[in-house]
Formats: C-alpha cells, structure tokens, sequence
C-alpha cells in the first residue's frame, strides 16, 4: 500500500517536471517566434517614427535620472576604491585607467541595464499586460490593427535605441564622478589621470565592445518586457507575475549574456 | 506630423547620449591621435622581448612615433620578430638602432629608436640591423648574485 503511495507519488513528481519543462520549451519557441514577428512587423515603428519616438520618451527620457544618478554614484564610489587600493602600490595615478575600464568595459553597460530592466523594463510589461487585461489588443485585431506592429515593436525599437545611449550616459557620468572624488577631493594629480586613461582606453577594443554589450542587453531586456507583457495571464495577478518575471528574467540575461560577452570580445586580446 | 513637447525631450536625451558616446570617444579613448595618419612598416629581430605587447608605443627621443603592430617568432634564428608601425611624419636613417626599454622600474616595455648617421632613409618593409634586446630583470638579480658571491671569494682571507 505504502510503496504503490510512493510509486503513485513519484509518478506525478516526474509528470509534473515534464510538463514544467515542455511548458517551458514552448514559451521559449514562442518568445522566439515573436522575436522574429517583431522584427518582420517593425515597419511601422520606422515608418510612423513619432510612435516609436513616445516610447523612447517613456522608456529613455524617463530613465535619464536614475542613471545619471547611479552612474556619478557609482563612479564616486570606484574612485574612492581604487584610490584606497591603488595608493597601496604607489601608483595612485593609475585611477584614471581604473575607473574608465572597468565603467566602460563593465560597469556601464551592465548597470545601467539592469537599472533599465527594473526602470523601463516592468513598465513595458506592466502597459502590455493592462492593455491585454482590459482587452485593448483583442479589440485593435477587432479594428484589422496589427497589436504587433503598431504596440510592441515601438516599444521594442525605443528600447534598442535607449539602451547604448543610456549605457553611455553611465559610463560619461561616472568618470566624471570618478574625476570628482579623485582629482578634486583626493587631490590625484589631474594631467596624469586624463593621459593615463587615454593611453589604455582603447576606442575599439573597449568603447566600441561596451556599445555593442549595451545594444545586445537592449534587444534582451525589451525583447523580454515585451515578450512577458504580452504572454501575460489578463488578470491584475497576472500582470504582477510577469512584471516580476520581467526583472528577474532580464537581469540573469544581463549578467550571464555578460559573461559570455566578456569571454568573447576580452580573452582573446589579453592573450596576446 | 507636428511638433510636441515630447520631440524636444528625445531629442534632449539622444543628444546627450550622442554627447556621452562622444566624451568616451575622444576625452577617455583619444580616438583623435593616431588613427587616420599614414604609417610605413619595419621590421627588427630581438634577442628578447621581455613583457613587450602589441599596441606597445615606439619612441624616439621619449616622443611616441609608433606602435608595435606584430609580434612574430622566426624558426631559424630563434629570434622574436617585431614588426614596428611609423607615423610617416617620422623619417629615420636605415642604420637607426632599436633597444627594448621599460618605463620606470615597473611600467610598461617600449622600443626606443635611436637615429643613426646614414643618409638613406627607412622605407616601408626595411629591417633593423641594430636591436639590443630587454633587459631581463631575473637574468639581472642573477648576474648581480654572482658578483656577489665572486667578491666574496676574493675577499675571504681578509674579512675572516
């Protein structure tokens, strides 16, 4: 009796594993299917640009302050840091090298996406899944208007386009934080910081990598706020879970897409 | 389509990212120095090139003229070959010698060129006959432990 309990039991253990994985096979098939139907259906983001340019409003502007913030935060913080270790060795000069690679190479990019993600990110999510929930969609494929085209994609290119200049405007602000605690409140010598740092800041090997980071945790990040958005159970608790869902999900595919990034565009220069 | 408020903020926030991208650029990356001018290629042979890297800057005078743009190895001589990138504003004589240097006694290794007398000039593909390769800073401490110990020797019957 005990033991056909325990067989019964570890059958519907094992059912349940299946269907958890083939269910979420199938949304992994459908999220890329979608990817792909907004890339087709994304003429009218380009060709009605005002639409896609409200959402850049939305989703950029809005998040101009956060990031300006952390950045000078976060670049004030790497000064001290580096300073307190640096000057250990004597060779406080080289903060400059300090602060501009690891902001541009890392910081910059992943920070200021993560700080999209749960900035813009759950708001993409959050509008998608309301408008699902009050069925605004099914009526606008009621009125033969592509929800597509003409609700996902702008929000999908605004974020593309937001998220490198972001990225950059973190990376600007906080070596300018970076030059504030070290140069004007430690006292580094000023000459030494700027020339340091553009002796070892390459234009491609660094800037150009830290662009490309940002522009692949865009797609990743607005690829997955819209995709939540509109896979959303249409319910007030629904919209919550995938709102939630949204952050986690884009925040492990910032930082392991980073790794993998890391690996690809800095291994094979330090090498040599 | 007419204008709104919500232009003027975008436009704001993709200047200053553009703005942004630009500070990286030429104030952290110094995009400007070096990128477009025309440079000629030489060649030189090293015993050893130590910690030298590609990218590695090549002065003469202390005055940067180049970068190291390859670093080979030659199966006959078992030499390292460096190939050399010059700015062409830089003219040398065909009998300039190159050294492997190290900025301070930790920095970074450079090749510092040194002009010679002859009146015919580098051209592109040229090689360097005179190099003298880095200094090696274990081969160094090595040599200066046998001089050490050398003295000792010599001095044994009068210390003790």
């Amino acid at each position: 009796m005990a033991e056909r309990n325990l067989g019964a039991g570890v059958l519907r253990g094992l059912e349940r594993l299946g269907n958890g994985a083939t269910s979420k096979i199938w949304r992994l098939g459908f999220a890329a299917r979608f990817f792909l139907y907004i890339l087709l259906n994304s003429g009218t983001a380009f060709r009605r640009f005002g639409l896609t340019i409200r959402e850049i409003y939305f989703a950029g502007v809005f998040s101009m302050v956060i990031i300006l913030v952390s950045g000078l935060f976060v670049g004030m913080v790497l000064g001290l840091q580096g300073y307190d270790t640096l000057q250990r060795y004597g060779s406080s000069e080289a903060l400059g090298i300090l602060v501009a690679l690891s902001l541009v190479r890392e910081l910059g990019p992943v920070v200021a996406g993560l700080l999209f993600a749960s900035r813009a990110g759950s708001a993409i999510t959050a509008e998608i899944g309301l408008m699902k929930a009050t069925e605004q969609i099914a009526a606008m494929e009621m009125m033969a208007v592509d929800p597509i085209a003409r609700v996902v994609a702008p929000r999908f290119w605004a974020g593309v386009i937001s998220m490198p200049l972001l990225a950059a405007l973190f990376s600007a602000m906080g070596i300018f934080g970076g030059y504030l605690v070290g140069v004007q409140l430690i006292g580094v010598d000023e000459g030494a910081f700027w020339s340091q740092m553009q002796a070892s800041v390459d234009v491609r090997n660094d800037i150009l990598n830290g662009v490309i980071k940002s522009v692949v945790f865009g797609v990743a990040v607005t690829w997955i706020a819209v995709f939540e958005g509109y896979d959303a159970t249409p319910t007030a608790e629904g919209v919550s879970g995938a709102t939630t869902r949204t952050v986690v999900t884009s925040s492990l595919a910032i930082l392991a897409l980073d790794f993998v990034l890391t690996a690809l565009m800095f291994t094979g220069g330090s090498a040599q | 389509m007419k204008r709104s408020t919500i232009d003027i903020w975008v436009g704001i926030f993709v200047a200053a990212g553009f703005a942004g991208l630009l500070f990286l650029a030429l104030k952290v990356g110094n995009l400007a120095s070096f990128s477009t001018d025309q440079t000629y290629h030489v060649k030189a042979k090293f015993a050893n090139i130590g910690g030298l890297k590609v990218r590695a800057p090549i002065k003469s005078a202390g005055v940067v003229v180049g970068r190291v743009s390859e670093v080979g190895f030659d199966n006959e001589s078992y030499d390292a070959v460096v190939t050399m990138r010059v700015n062409a504003h830089f003219k040398f004589p065909r009998d300039t010698s190159a050294k492997i240097l190290t900025s301070g006694l930790l920095g970074e290794q450079y090749i510092g060129l040194e002009a010679g007398g002859d009146s015919a000039m580098l051209k592109d593909g040229d090689r360097l006959r005179l190099t003298q390769p880095a200094v090696v800073l274990e081969d160094l401490i090595g040599q200066f432990l046998m001089n050490k110990a050398a003295d000792g020797t010599n001095d044994k019957g009068g210390k003790k």
